[in-house]
């Protein structure tokens, strides 16, 4: 049948926000040798337009549901909101950058078009259907992320980062692949609803599976960085550069929450009963070990790293749930926590000052007194990170952990709420410190903030706060697409 | 959008108001915040000068969609129970803003826009009708009294405040679990649609769901009342909080745990209640004698009238969990008077403060001297805390031991106790610092009420004296709402009785 093998024009619309992307990447990085110095800044800019535009061609791609590429890539509800989600998350990013860029010295193109690159992957995966492009897209994500976690070559921490990352990532993908292997061994097949088909014939559900299972898992808990794979989170995030970091939280782990949803609710819905209860200690270890480490922290980066982890096992208890309410969970928790964490992380790589020297958490003391706008931003995404009611974060916990309920979860749930009052305790200590501490005496003045940057926080708390008293704003689209009756 | 919406909404107002002015404009500021929480108090008035007596139902019944799915809705309202809580809230802001007018000087305009952020938390608290709505304002007053604490507080401040937050925090996340797992159940958030769910028989929890479902939302109230032995973030947070701050938490925020007893525990989670009733009021009791004698042993003025909360409180849970008439009926007076009377106190020993800087008991004496407005303010509210009949503490604390001794007369002879102790500490305490000699430093530094700070203290007075002797305005509507709540209550049980026909058997033979 010759005609399949030609996809039509409605396929290529499907994946017109991966072709947008690519094209922008693209050009960022034909220009970069050729634009003088003192010009490299439209880099940035350029980049910026093409994000915008990808999050148009989303939409657009969005009007024609369905399948494309004999069914390698689905655009979907599920697909579209994902990508919505790792763009904005990138714009939000793209926006914290330039200052930050132009300060420690470093504002290159190639950046911005590893960024946009590494974005492209995630959109892939998010609509994936299928193991091998769905790897495909990991790896386009993971290889520009391991070079924008190193991207200040001078900074030893960075590089230690880096080659972490790069190293135990590259080693999570191998286990990814290998269960892959495995798992188009005992199916006959990489698509995801084949396999879920095959599996759930009588007796298909063979040893073989239950490896290939194990092996997929490891790979992606390493990605979302769920316990007991979460080890590198906090090294990362400390030495990569804190939009890099706050890039990493947001976009590569949604993309990789998108397709551990679909792995695990398409191909492996079948034997579910397999996998759940390791997914259940899974989850209560991520939050207890996120928790508990990031309360004895001094670095905020490292907190904040250590707070993703527990973030991540939050949403790990949605994804416990195995329903359609806790699909819905998922989408929206990540999305408010875009907002949340790239704002946190904005402010963060703002007072840090040139060469990160100001990491500390004491370093943000008198903050309240000195800039009150930006002590009460930040005060809104802490508030969402506890989970205080009129913000995201709080909406979110209050989706994932009713879903949780819903699916006779109570055990998890009611220690999964305790964690989230433990946690309370470290991001008070930064809400302390800025607001209820003196500046230390001789203390040089931040410098001012760039209209990007200033854009991009108040487009955070906005979002944050957007979500926390009108979630219905988004709720009704994740609805629809998670199948919430 | 009726009044009790304006009531609601106007604090919020006036907090975004105050974030946009100029922060070195700071004598606008507190005239703004002084204006906008005395307009919500007039406002609030309409509340009772408006009641319908005859009317059992909730009244100010406002009920818009919010949140389309799940299915959340501002849904607010007043029944007698709420209609004195909410006055009292609109009534203290004003006074606390007058207060703070010179003792807060720094960061002015935080200060007054949190202030009436948690205006609008407290009053959300009382109003809502809907579990997720309440749960909001639950969370959103508490934001607002960390920083008050943490940033205007005494030395010990950041420990005081972080510690207030995560034990509050503690308690309502399990109280989340709760109301999020009588949604699943239910599909509904909407208050008074549980209930009827319960009457019709629609909703029947089995025995060890209700129990877990009760302790789920005890654990929230009993932090914020607080009961025995949950009580210890308690003194740490009234010392250390500003003035103004002791005063809404003492009069205000404690009540937030008594009224979710009052409106939440015993109508939705009757059996449960019944079940545990004996346990709490044990607990309740420790706590009025264990922290009567605590607090007659404080040689700091601030840490004394905190663990008389402590003591107080203990009344109010006893009554509510007599589930009798009168001991509803005491329970609800109680708070208002100890909203009255105990935020009195902390006002005075915020004066006493300001002018001798420091709250020690052995730095006082002979104030009566230079002062004697102060002393005669002092000996008023001194009395009323200690239940002198005629005025308002009496009638509570009187209703609270009638409906115990209904019950069970063991109950009412350890709880009046306390009584005898807080007679016992408040006149010690008084002999202490306003009688006898007059060190020099007290004699200098310690100068008579001024026209603001007596004007803060009348209405107070006022109200102690008129609480105490004309009950007949306040009681109705309180005695309406709770013989509705102690119908709910039995409602339930009659269900059971007629369902199970076994349970009640049970019950006598353990009897």
């Amino acid at each position: 049948m010759p005609a399949d093998f030609v996809p039509s024009g409605a396929e290529y619309l499907r994946l017109l926000p991966e072709i947008v992307l690519t094209l922008a990447g693209t050009l960022v990085m034909v220009l970069e040798p050729l634009t003088p110095a003192p010009r490299k800044r439209w880099l940035g800019r350029l980049a910026q337009a093409g994000l915008w535009a990808a999050l148009a061609a989303a939409v657009v791609a969005h009007s024609s549901p369905g399948p494309a590429f004999s069914g390698l890539l689905v655009v979907d509800g599920f697909a579209t909101f994902f990508r919505v989600v790792v763009i904005a998350a990138a714009i939000l990013v793209t926006l914290c950058s330039y200052g930050y860029l132009r300060r420690e010295e470093a504002d290159g193109g190639e950046y911005y078009a590893l960024l946009v690159y590494s974005v492209a992957g995630q959109c892939l995966m998010a609509a994936s259907n299928e193991l091998v492009l769905m790897f495909i897209g990991l790896e386009i994500s993971s290889i520009a992320s391991y070079i924008l976690a190193g991207y200040l070559r001078g900074d030893k921490r960075a590089n230690e980062a880096a080659i972490k990352y790069f190293l135990l990532g590259s080693f999570a993908t191998a286990f990814l692949l290998y269960g892959i292997a495995l798992l188009y061994g005992a199916t006959g097949s990489t698509v995801l609803d084949h396999i879920g088909r095959t599996l759930a014939r009588p007796g298909a559900a063979s040893l073989l599976v239950s490896a290939a299972a194990a092996l997929m898992l490891t790979g992606l808990a390493f990605k979302v960085s769920v316990a007991p794979f979460q080890i590198w989170a906090p090294d990362v995030y400390q030495g990569a550069p804190a939009p890099v970091a706050a890039f990493l939280s947001a976009g590569p782990k949604a993309a990789a929450f998108a397709i551990f949803m679909r792995v695990w609710f398409t191909a492996f819905a079948p034997v579910s009963d397999r996998w759940e209860p390791v997914l259940w200690v899974s989850a209560l270890a991520t939050m207890v070990v996120g928790n508990f480490a990031a309360l004895t922290q001094t670095n905020v980066k490292r907190l904040l790293g250590y707070s993703s982890i527990a973030h991540a096992g939050y949403v790990l208890v949605a994804i416990t749930a195995h329903s359609e309410a806790g699909t819905a969970a998922v989408m929206f928790y990540l999305a408010a926590y875009v907002f949340m964490n790239v704002g946190a992380f904005a402010v963060v790589g703002y007072i840090a000052r040139k060469g990160e020297q100001r990491l500390e958490v004491d370093d943000l003391a008198g903050l309240g007194a000195r800039q009150p706008v930006t002590a009460a931003l930040m005060t809104i995404f802490l508030l969402s990170l506890i989970g205080v009611p009129a913000t995201g974060g709080f909406f979110g916990k209050f989706c994932v952990f009713r879903a949780a309920l819903d699916a006779g979860l109570a055990w998890l749930t009611v220690l999964g709420l305790l964690n989230s009052a433990v946690a309370a305790y470290y991001y008070l200590r930064i809400l302390v410190v800025m607001y209820m501490r003196e500046p230390a005496a001789a203390d040089d003045d931040l410098p001012p903030q760039g209209a990007a940057l200033k854009l991009a926080l108040w487009a955070c708390a906005a979002g944050t706060l957007l979500l926390g008293i009108f979630p219905s704003v988004i709720l009704g689209f994740v609805n629809a697409a998670a199948g919430v009756k | 959008m009726n009044l009790l919406d304006a009531v609601l909404w106007l604090p919020l107002a006036g907090f975004l108001l105050l974030l946009l002015v100029p922060r070195d404009q700071e004598e606008l500021i507190r005239r703004l915040a002084l204006a906008v929480s005395l307009a919500a108090f007039v406002l609030s008035l309409g509340l009772p000068l408006g009641w319908r007596a005859s009317e059992t139902a909730f009244q100010f019944v406002t009920n818009l969609p919010w949140i389309a799915s799940p299915p959340i809705r501002y849904q607010v309202g007043l029944d007698g129970v709420s209609l004195w809580l909410v006055v009292l809230t609109t009534l203290l802001t004003p006074i606390g803003v007058l207060i703070s007018w010179r003792s807060i000087d720094q960061r002015v305009k935080e200060f007054f826009a949190l202030f009436l952020l948690m205006e609008f938390g407290l009053v959300g608290v009382f109003v809502a009708l809907d579990l997720f709505l309440f749960y909001v304002f639950w969370e959103v007053s508490l934001v607002p009294m960390y920083f008050l604490i943490g940033i205007w507080g005494h030395e010990r401040r950041i420990y005081a405040a972080v510690k207030f937050f995560i034990y509050t925090m503690a308690g309502s996340v399990l109280m989340l679990a709760g109301i999020i797992y009588l949604y699943n159940l239910t599909g509904t958030f909407d208050y008074r649609a549980i209930l009827e769910q319960i009457a019709s028989g629609k909703l029947v929890l089995g025995r060890s769901e209700e129990l877990l479902l009760f302790l789920g939302f005890l654990a929230a109230f009993a932090i914020k009342v607080p009961l025995f032995p949950l009580h210890t973030w308690l003194p740490d947070a009234h010392v250390e909080a500003p003035t103004a701050g002791s005063v809404m938490l003492a009069s205000v925020m404690l009540k937030m745990g008594c009224y979710g007893l009052v409106r939440f525990s015993l109508p939705m989670f009757p059996e449960a209640a019944r079940e545990c009733a004996g346990w709490i009021v044990a607990l309740a009791i420790v706590g009025i004698i264990y922290g009567a004698l605590v607090a007659m042993m404080q040689p700091n003025m601030k840490k004394l009238v905190a663990y008389t909360s402590v003591s107080h409180l203990g009344f109010v849970v006893l009554g509510i969990f007599s589930f009798t008439q009168w001991g509803l009926d005491g329970a609800v007076y109680q708070m208002l008077s100890h909203g009255v009377s105990t935020g009195a106190l902390f006002i005075l020993v915020g004066y006493l403060y300001e002018r001798r800087h420091s709250l020690e008991i052995k730095d006082y004496g002979g104030v009566a001297t230079p002062a004697p407005k102060l002393a005669v303010l002092f000996m008023v509210t001194s009395l009323a805390s200690m239940g002198l009949p005629a005025l308002n503490n009496f009638v509570g604390e009187y209703l609270v031991l009638q409906g115990a001794a209904q019950v069970n007369f063991r109950w009412a002879v350890f709880a009046a106790i306390g009584v005898i102790l807080s007679a016992c500490y408040m006149l010690w305490l008084y002999q202490r610092v306003f009688l006898g000699e007059t060190p020099e430093k007290v004699r200098a530094h310690v100068q008579d009420v001024r026209a603001r700070e007596l004007a803060a203290m009348l209405p107070l007075i006022v109200l102690m004296v008129w609480m105490g002797t004309a009950t007949r305005t306040f009681l109705p509507p309180i005695t309406a709402a709770n013989a509705a709540i102690l119908q709910k209550t039995q409602q339930n049980r009659e269900y059971h009785a007629r369902v199970q026909p076994a349970a009640p058997q049970e019950l006598s033979r353990a009897r």
